[in-house]
């Protein structure tokens, strides 16, 4: 329920709208993972192009008494070409505003999606099946220039991941993290951003002034997954969920598969590989279910697979979208990558519908 | 005259920033939302944000990106270029708390680059009295050279 910074900035996920009407009935991780990547449809032009009067109502919003924002000369004193904008600013050129917001807000209230870019339809998507609230968790920004008065934004977005379904402090829901990129009117970027907001089915409160906002706390002490023990070997596979890809080690001399990932290939000896993305469909070829002992890190009770990949390979990842006591050996499963935090995507195996299995 | 800029060569890691201490009132939460053109009602009307689970309104999260922003400026003076924020966002800021901004320098170039500028990493933190509002990372490039050396701006 938080700023809504991302449906509020990448009105330009423009979607055909039939994805999600092919896939109507499918069960909602297909649904979302539709949307993966997509983007970009039209580009978003900011409404306005970067001007003082803007300028100015946000360094007195924010107390900031830097000069370079409001003085010409000042500006020109630190070898500026004149008054610059905030660098923080970069996404309040691209908001939505009031207008839209009221539009989309009646929209929702009327039960539609409000809208037809890819993050309005996940955002309807998510409403439908009843994770109602939205706050912001993570906003990373690069500016490439300063802007100047005069600039003129536009704004062109990717769905980036939609994580399976997780069970955090605040509630129940899907982290939605999009990626912008600023251009300017010479069409050159001058900046970007990943935006993720968590979707959420919210805890009832659980006493007077606990609001879902109370339990952002415990949520934001939870303490990260453990780090992966990276080395020259492995670094690829870290680095391919990173980039939402789940990567295989192949031997470059006779083309066998293998993982986990090592230096050489136990089949032909050779020291020479690269990799391939694998389908991430698979089957459950072993599992347990952890109740004990909890690491805080993670959501317990705990499923933690052997997958066995349509490629071959096996894999350790844990599975979600299910509970526990329904995953079965051989059960046809699919990966979906998601975002820990900033440093850690992972495969997360959630079940495949009905004959897409490996 | 504004303040000097904090020159590249003056700057070591572990050097830590004065503390900033922002108090959250509704003026503040509401005149940032309009600023950032974020009309979502969480952010100005209470009643509205009390019937979506929330104990009151709350800042936005473009509020708190543009506060990081200014606190790594006070630090720098007006010639420091911030090239990159990435917060993550744990306790909302509700009205009537205190946000209080500490942060260190964690990272400097060997070397300023051919823009005549240093980059330096910063972490800053932001804690109200519910805990940590918002934890990130700033670099921002400094221009080389020391107070005592420098002759005006970073061109």
């Amino acid at each position: 329920m938080s700023t809504d910074g991302s449906a509020g900035s990448d009105g330009t996920a423009g979607g055909d709208g039939t994805a999600r009407s092919a896939l109507a009935g499918r069960p909602l991780a297909e649904r979302l993972a539709a949307f993966v990547g997509r983007p970009a449809g039209e580009a978003l032009r900011a409404p306005d192009p970067v001007n003082r009067p803007m300028i100015r109502h946000w360094v007195e919003a924010m107390g900031d008494e830097n000069p370079v924002y409001v003085d010409d000369d000042e500006a020109r004193g630190q070898g500026l070409p004149g008054v610059i904008a905030p660098p923080t600013m970069l996404q309040a050129w691209i908001m939505r505003g009031l207008r839209t917001t009221l539009e989309v807000e009646a929209a929702r209230a009327a039960g539609r999606s409000g809208g037809t870019s890819a993050t309005d339809q996940i955002m309807g998507l998510l409403d439908e099946a009843g994770f109602t609230s939205v706050v912001a968790t993570n906003c990373e920004q690069h500016y490439v220039r300063p802007l100047v008065p005069g600039d003129h934004l536009e704004v062109r977005s990717v769905i980036d991941s939609v994580s399976a379904e997780k069970t955090t402090a605040l509630g129940t829901g899907h982290f939605l993290t999009t990626r912008l990129e600023f251009s300017d009117q010479a069409g050159e970027v001058v900046g970007s951003m990943l935006f993720r907001i968590l979707k959420f089915r919210p805890h009832p409160p659980t006493g007077p002034g606990e609001g879902a906002g109370g339990d952002a706390a415990r949520q934001a002490d939870r303490p990260l997954r453990p780090r992966p023990l990276l080395t020259d070997d492995n670094r690829f596979f870290f680095d391919g969920t990173k980039g939402g890809a789940l990567l295989v080690q192949r031997c470059r001399a006779c083309g066998t598969l293998r993982h986990p990932p090592r230096p050489a290939c136990g089949r032909c000896r050779s020291f020479e590989w690269d990799t391939v993305e694998a389908s991430g469909r698979g089957r459950i070829f072993s599992f347990v279910v952890n109740h004990h002992p909890q690491v805080p890190a993670f959501d317990y009770p705990l499923v933690v697979a052997l997958v066995e990949l349509e490629e071959g390979t096996r894999l350790v990842a844990n599975v979600s979208g299910i509970a526990p006591d329904e995953v079965t050996i051989g059960m046809a499963v699919e990966a979906r990558v998601e975002h820990f935090d900033a440093d850690l995507a992972l495969p997360v195996f959630v079940p495949a519908p009905e004959g897409a299995g490996a | 005259m504004s303040a000097p800029t904090r020159r590249f060569d003056e700057v070591a890691v572990g050097d830590a920033l004065p503390e900033l201490v922002v108090p959250v009132t509704r003026t503040l939460i509401v005149a940032g939302a309009i600023a950032s053109r974020d009309y979502q009602d969480v952010h100005h009307d209470p009643v509205l944000a009390r019937q979506r689970g929330s104990r009151d309104i709350f800042m936005n999260i473009l509020t708190t990106n543009g506060l990081v922003g200014r606190y790594v400026t006070d630090w720098t003076g007006p010639g420091g270029l911030v090239t990159d924020v990435a917060i993550r966002l744990g306790v909302p800021n509700y009205p009537d708390d205190v946000l209080t901004f500490s942060g260190a320098v964690t990272g400097r170039d060997d070397a300023p680059g051919d823009d005549g500028r240093g980059g330096v990493e910063l972490s800053v933190r932001g804690a109200n009295g519910l805990g940590d509002h918002v934890t990130g990372t700033v670099r921002v490039r400094l221009p080389a050279g020391t107070a005592a050396g420098a002759t005006g701006g970073a061109s």
